[in-house]
C-alpha cells in the first residue's frame, strides 16, 4: 500500500485563489462618425483610426459603409460588433432585392436597423449606427440609433468618442442654436445649407477633434451621397472642396433612381 | 442502411435560434409573434446585461449607454385626454439628444409615451399597433384601450427580471371614452385619470395636482399639461430641451404644438412680473382712495 502513502504532488494543495470568470465581450474601439442631412444630399463621415485603450490598432480600419445607391451607414462603438452588424445587414438588403427585385428604402432599412439591434436587446451589438442617405421623397436624411434600437430622424448627429466634442459645433452650425438673426435678416431654417459649407463643416469636425481627442485622427472619409440629376461637378468644381482631398465616384450597386454616391478621403494628423 | 435511413427523414430544419433568417417581419415569425431574441449562454443573462448596459441606472460605468430621463404626463379630463412630454435624453450627465419624440403614435386613435429604456418603449408600442390593426381585422372594429394596454402588459410581463425598463401611459378614446392607462416594465398596469412619469414627474405633479379638475376646458387643460412640463424641465436636470403636447378627443389624437421649455419658462415668468406689478399698483391705488 506504499503506493498510496503520498499524495501525488498535484493533489497537496487544492486551488484556492478564486478564478474570474467573467463573460466580457465587449471592447472599445474609439473613432468618430457624423452625419448631416442637406435638402437633397447627405454627407456621412468617419475617422479611420481604430483603437483599443492607449495603442492603435490600425490606421485604416473602415466604419462608413455603402449599402444601397442611396443609403449609407456608419458605425462607431466596438469594431467587430460593428463589421458584424454592417455584414448582416447588407445580407438582409440582398435577401430583400431578391424577394421584391427593388433596392430597400431607406426609412425601411431605418425600421429593419431597428428590429435586428433589438433582437439583440438582452447581448446587445455595443455599436451606435448613423444611417444616411437619401429618402424616397427626394430630401437628405439622417437616422441615429442607440445600441438596442431606438432611432429617430435628424438633420445631423455626431457620435462615438468625440461625440461631446463635435456635436455641440454642430448645434450651433446646422441647428443655429444660440445664434440670432441679424436685425432684418431672414429666419434661420436647418437642413437646408449648400453641400460645400456642409462638406467644411464636417472637415472642420474632424481637425478640430483631432486636435483635443487621442482616439481621432490618421484619415476622414466622408461619403456623400446626392439626389438624382445632381451634376458630379457639383462637388469636383473649384471651391466646392477643401484643397488636399481625394474624391471618387463610388459606382452604381443596381437599379436605384440615378442617385450618385461619392467618396471624399483626407489625411488627418497622425499623432 | 443509415443512408436509407436518412433519406426517409424529412428534412433537417433549420433551428439555430441564434441566427436570424430572411422570412417573417424583423424580429417576427411566420405567425407574428416575436421570434426568441438572442440571450447570451451566461448563467444570468439579467446580471450581463446589467454589468454591460446602465439599462436601469445602476451601473454608471457600463460601456453601452441607453437613453435616460424623462418627464411625461397624461390626464382625462371632459374634453378627452392631454397629453405633454418633454424632449431630452441623456446618457450619463451627457445630453445624448434634446429632440427626441417621446410621444408615440400607434395608431389614430391611440397614443403611448415613452419613459425609460427609449428603445424598450419604441420597440414594443410600434409592435402594440401592429396587435391592434390585427384585432382591427379580425374582429371588425377597434380595440378597447384596456385591452391594448392589456397586450403590452402582458409582453412586458413575459420578460420581467429580464432588464426591460419602461414606464409609459396608453391613451385613447374608445366606446367607453377617453382612457387612460398606466402600463410598466415591473407588470403593473392601472386605470387612471391622471398619471405622471419619469425622473421629472414629482415636478410635474406639483403643478398638476394644484390645476387638476375634471371639468377643465381644453384650453385650461392644454395649458395645465404644457405648464407642468415646463416647471418639470425647469427643475429637474434631466428633463427639458422642448414640450409636445398632444389632445385626444373621440375623432382621435391630434398634435397641439412643440414649445422650447427654456422659452417659455422666460415668458411665464414675465407674466408673473407683470401680473404683481399690476397687483401691486392696484394695491396704491386702493389705498389712496382711502
Amino acid at each position: 500500500m506504499a503506493l498510496f502513502d503520498q499524495r501525488p504532488a498535484y493533489a497537496h494543495e487544492p486551488t484556492v485563489a478564486p478564478i474570474e470568470h467573467r463573460f466580457s465581450p465587449y471592447s472599445d474601439n474609439g473613432g468618430t462618425i457624423l452625419a448631416i442631412a442637406g435638402a437633397d444630399f447627405a454627407v456621412i463621415a468617419g475617422d479611420t483610426r481604430q483603437s483599443e485603450g492607449y495603442s492603435i490598432q490600425t490606421r485604416y480600419a473602415r466604419k462608413v459603409w455603402q449599402l444601397t445607391d442611396n443609403a449609407t451607414l456608419a458605425t462607431n462603438g466596438f469594431a467587430a460588433d460593428g463589421k458584424n452588424f454592417v455584414k448582416r445587414v447588407k445580407q438582409r438588403l440582398e435577401w430583400y432585392e431578391h424577394a421584391h427585385h427593388k433596392p430597400m428604402g431607406l426609412k425601411a432599412i431605418a425600421r429593419m436597423i431597428q428590429t435586428m439591434l433589438y433582437g439583440r436587446r438582452f447581448f446587445p451589438y455595443y455599436v451606435y449606427n448613423i444611417l444616411g442617405g437619401i429618402e424616397e421623397d427626394g430630401t437628405g436624411a439622417v437616422y441615429s440609433f442607440d445600441p438596442v434600437g431606438s432611432y429617430e430622424r435628424e438633420a445631423c448627429r455626431a457620435a462615438g468618442a468625440a461625440q461631446s466634442l463635435v456635436q455641440p459645433f454642430l448645434d450651433n452650425q446646422i441647428y443655429f442654436k444660440n445664434q440670432t438673426p441679424a436685425p432684418g435678416a431672414e429666419a434661420f431654417v436647418p437642413g437646408r445649407l449648400p453641400m460645400a459649407t456642409v462638406l467644411g463643416l464636417v472637415v472642420d469636425s474632424f481637425t478640430s477633434a483631432t486636435e483635443r481627442h487621442i482616439e481621432v485622427g490618421d484619415g476622414l472619409e466622408m461619403y456623400v451621397v446626392m439626389k438624382e440629376g445632381r451634376q458630379t461637378t457639383d462637388l469636383t468644381d473649384e471651391g466646392q472642396l477643401p484643397a488636399g482631398m481625394k474624391v471618387e465616384e463610388l459606382g452604381s450597386m443596381g437599379e436605384g433612381r440615378g442617385e450618385k454616391t461619392f467618396l471624399v478621403s483626407m489625411p488627418l494628423k497622425r499623432d | 442502411m443509415n443512408a436509407v435511413l436518412q433519406s426517409l427523414q424529412p428534412p433537417a430544419r433549420h433551428t439555430n435560434e441564434d441566427e436570424e433568417d430572411a422570412w417573417g417581419y424583423g424580429n417576427l415569425d411566420q405567425r407574428g409573434g416575436v421570434r426568441g431574441m438572442m440571450v447570451p449562454r451566461v448563467p444570468d443573462p439579467a446580471a450581463f446585461l446589467n454589468l454591460h448596459t446602465d439599462s436601469i441606472s445602476s451601473n454608471p460605468a457600463a460601456k453601452i449607454k441607453l437613453a435616460h430621463g424623462t418627464t411625461t404626463l397624461a390626464f382625462r379630463f371632459k374634453g378627452g385626454i392631454i397629453v405633454a412630454v418633454d424632449s431630452r435624453a441623456t446618457a450619463g450627465s451627457y445630453i445624448a439628444s434634446g429632440t427626441v419624440k417621446k410621444v408615440i403614435e400607434i395608431n389614430p386613435y391611440l397614443l403611448g409615451t415613452m419613459a425609460g429604456g427609449a428603445a424598450d418603449c419604441q420597440y414594443w408600442e410600434t409592435y402594440l399597433g401592429m396587435q391592434c390593426r390585427l384585432h382591427e381585422l379580425r374582429n371588425k372594429e377597434r380595440i378597447s384601450v384596456a385591452a391594448a394596454s392589456k397586450i403590452l402588459s402582458n409582453i412586458v410581463y413575459q420578460y420581467k427580471g429580464m432588464g426591460l425598463s419602461m414606464g409609459t401611459m396608453i391613451c385613447g378614446w374608445d366606446k367607453t371614452g377617453p382612457a387612460l392607462f398606466y402600463v410598466d416594465s415591473d407588470g403593473s398596469r392601472l386605470k387612471g385619470d391622471l398619471f405622471s412619469v419619469g425622473s421629472g414627474s414629482t415636478f410635474a405633479y406639483g403643478v398638476l395636482d394644484q390645476g387638476y379638475s375634471y371639468d377643465l376646458s381644453d384650453e385650461e387643460a392644454q395649458e395645465l399639461g404644457r405648464r407642468s412640463i415646463i416647471a418639470a424641465g425647469h427643475r429637474d436636470a434631466f428633463s427639458g430641451n422642448t414640450c409636445n403636447l398632444f389632445h385626444v378627443r373621440e375623432n382621435g389624437w391630434e398634435f397641439i404644438a412643440n414649445y422650447d421649455v427654456n422659452e417659455l419658462w422666460y415668458e411665464y415668468e414675465a407674466k408673473k412680473k407683470a401680473g404683481a406689478s399690476q397687483a401691486q399698483a392696484q394695491k396704491d391705488e386702493g389705498m389712496a382712495v382711502e
